[in-house]
């Protein structure tokens, strides 16, 4: 008896500790309090059509954001893949009117969003521009370059069958394909050489460059990703809502992921992050986007609340951050 | 100095000028094979220069520079870590946010079943070089940053050794650093020279524990050497000595 009473604060400490020590547990126990406030007041919640929802909502953010970690970690940033995301797809859908097998134009469509990171990394690398830079001038081309091609007008989306059940019209296909990008990218972060040398880029760029580790390359490498996953997350969104429109995606979907990449834990000065911890954060986005939709919030306050969430996470990153570093 | 053993490393008349500035007038220096060379010398008498010089960062304008007895001209940093000459700069090369082991096989990183990483192998081989090396930490896991300054060095400077450098250049390894910490790189080094595999250069400012470790010293002032000798054959006193000396001849000097 005495011994489990003694035990047990021991217990609680080990659990807060390896709460606070892992960056993906705190954000885990942010998702499940939301979902926990949400399904208390206002039991649709946990329905299968709202988790349905919800999964629809995150899953683009999440895995763009699997990119932009990557890209946050090697120490750099990219504002345009909300416009690769609303390019690809008429990429895909012109390849398509051109006789294009449908999946040869996913193909090409990607080819293209990998082509707009290759710009974005050899500017930012070769002409030493930074990339907030680089990438705001990129961002405001490809937008002038959707609408100019499209004329600014919206387009039904190509393709039926298992093609666009698997490409994002199924329930659960997009969220599946966020999961699946999400464990890829995960692994690639941890367990490659890749990934190990992205963290040296942004932790130690000089220390990297002595150890002969070619930081031009991991830049360049990870801006082609994080385009290629954008415009995989527009094509997968057009074919989920069945219609392409050149204003979608743009500033509002990098932004939630740059803000899902720094709620999970990803440090803006780079050098660190965690892909998982970013997929969770998306998951916390849109679970507060849906949640607050359901209770009547409008969608001006959920901006404010989004906001508060970033600063909040941003705030308890350095502190939890300095605890680790005390810790031992 | 005439030896029978070819010299691990021989520079021979350097001179570096930066303008009206000249750096090294006339500088040549030998390195013993398994030997640890004390560079010492007051600020601004050259000693980066000539650590520069020797790890290929900078050409000098004239003199010769040769490894093993044969001449070499260093065009880069990586051509000299190529011929086995590596430099620490304290801790600067390490990547806080990886863990030891990761740091240690920066670029060098061993590959399981392709493409993931063999870490199991990895972290076997950095403990048992760590080990070799009486370098003393808690685990290869721990991340960088939460090492101790010394630790870190001592991290750093087993990392060159591991990549098969010959010859090591060890620039101010002591400063900015307590007793115990500097006690760590002293052994360190002990346990190289004891070892026998690497050449040594350290620059120092402690005279005290530059004769501790190396065998030999030399003093740098005003781009030349005006000393050297064995590290039992001189004292801390005669060290500073030499530089006070310097110190005041310059300030009696007419401007």
């Amino acid at each position: 008896m005495k011994q489990s009473v003694a035990a047990r604060p021991n217990l609680w400490a080990a659990v807060v500790d390896a709460i606070l020590r892992r960056r993906e547990a705190s954000i885990l126990v942010v998702a499940l309090a939301l979902i926990f406030y949400f399904q208390t007041a206002n039991n649709v919640f946990l329905s299968p059509e709202n988790i349905a929802t919800v999964a629809q909502y995150a899953a683009p953010w999440a895995i763009i954001a699997a990119g932009e970690v990557m890209l946050l970690i090697c120490g750099e940033i990219d504002l345009s893949v909300g416009q690769v995301f609303a390019l690809a797809p008429f990429i895909m859908n012109f390849a398509f009117q051109a006789g294009v097998p449908l999946v040869a134009g996913v193909v090409i469509a990607l080819a293209a969003s990998a082509l707009v990171g290759l710009i974005n990394g050899l500017v930012t690398v070769l002409l030493r521009v930074p990339s907030f830079v680089t990438t705001l001038g990129t961002l405001f081309l490809l937008n002038g370059f959707t609408l100019t091609i499209t004329q600014g007008f919206p387009v039904q989306t190509p393709g039926s069958g298992a093609f666009s059940l698997i490409l994002g019209h199924g329930t659960y296909a997009p969220i599946l394909w966020a999961i699946g990008i999400m464990i890829a990218v995960q692994v690639v972060l941890t367990s490659t050489r890749w990934g190990l040398h992205t963290i040296a880029t942004g932790g130690n760029q000089i220390g990297a460059s002595e150890s002969g580790v070619n930081i031009g390359r991991i830049k360049v490498g990870n801006f082609m990703l994080l385009s290629v996953l954008g415009g995989f997350a527009g094509i997968l969104t057009a074919v989920r809502i069945t219609s392409m429109d050149p204003l979608a995606g743009g500033t509002d979907v990098m932004f939630r992921a740059v803000a899902a990449a720094v709620i999970g834990g990803t440090a803006l000065a780079g050098g660190s992050g965690t892909v998982a911890g970013a997929f969770l954060g998306a998951l916390v986005l849109a679970t507060i986007f849906d949640g607050f939709t359901l209770l009547g919030v409008s969608a001006f306050t959920f901006d404010m609340i989004l906001g508060a969430a970033i600063l909040l996470a941003m705030i308890l990153n350095v502190y939890l951050a300095r605890l680790r570093r005390v810790g031992k | 100095m005439p030896t029978d053993a070819v010299d691990a490393m021989r520079a021979e008349h350097i001179v570096k000028r930066f303008g009206a500035l000249i750096a090294l007038r006339d500088v040549s220096i030998h390195l013993e094979k398994g030997e640890v060379l004390g560079l010492i010398g007051d600020n601004g008498a050259g000693k980066s220069t000539l650590i520069k010089i020797l790890n290929g960062f900078q050409q000098p304008d004239a003199g010769r520079l040769y490894l093993d007895g044969s001449e070499v001209r260093l065009k880069s940093v990586s051509h000299a870590r190529s011929l086995g000459i590596d430099i620490v700069y304290q801790d600067l090369a390490l990547v806080n946010e990886l863990s030891v082991y990761h740091n240690m096989f920066l670029n060098r990183e061993r590959v399981g079943p392709p493409p993931l990483l063999n870490n199991r192998v990895m972290k076997k081989l950095a403990r048992e070089h760590l080990d070799d090396m009486g370098v003393n930490i808690p685990s290869v896991e721990v991340e960088v940053a939460r090492l101790s300054g010394g630790q870190r060095q001592a991290i750093a400077v087993a990392r060159a050794v591991y990549s098969k450098a010959k010859i090591l250049l060890l620039d101010e390894p002591l400063a900015a650093m307590g007793a115990k910490e500097g006690a760590i790189i002293l052994d360190l080094v002990r346990h190289l020279k004891a070892k026998g595999d690497v050449s040594i250069v350290m620059i120092a400012h402690n005279y005290a524990q530059v004769l501790e470790v190396c065998d030999r010293v030399n003093l740098l002032q005003h781009g030349t050497i005006t000393l050297d000798k064995r590290a039992d054959e001189t004292s801390v006193v005669e060290l500073t000595d030499l530089i006070v000396a310097e110190y005041r001849a310059a300030r009696e000097r007419p401007a």
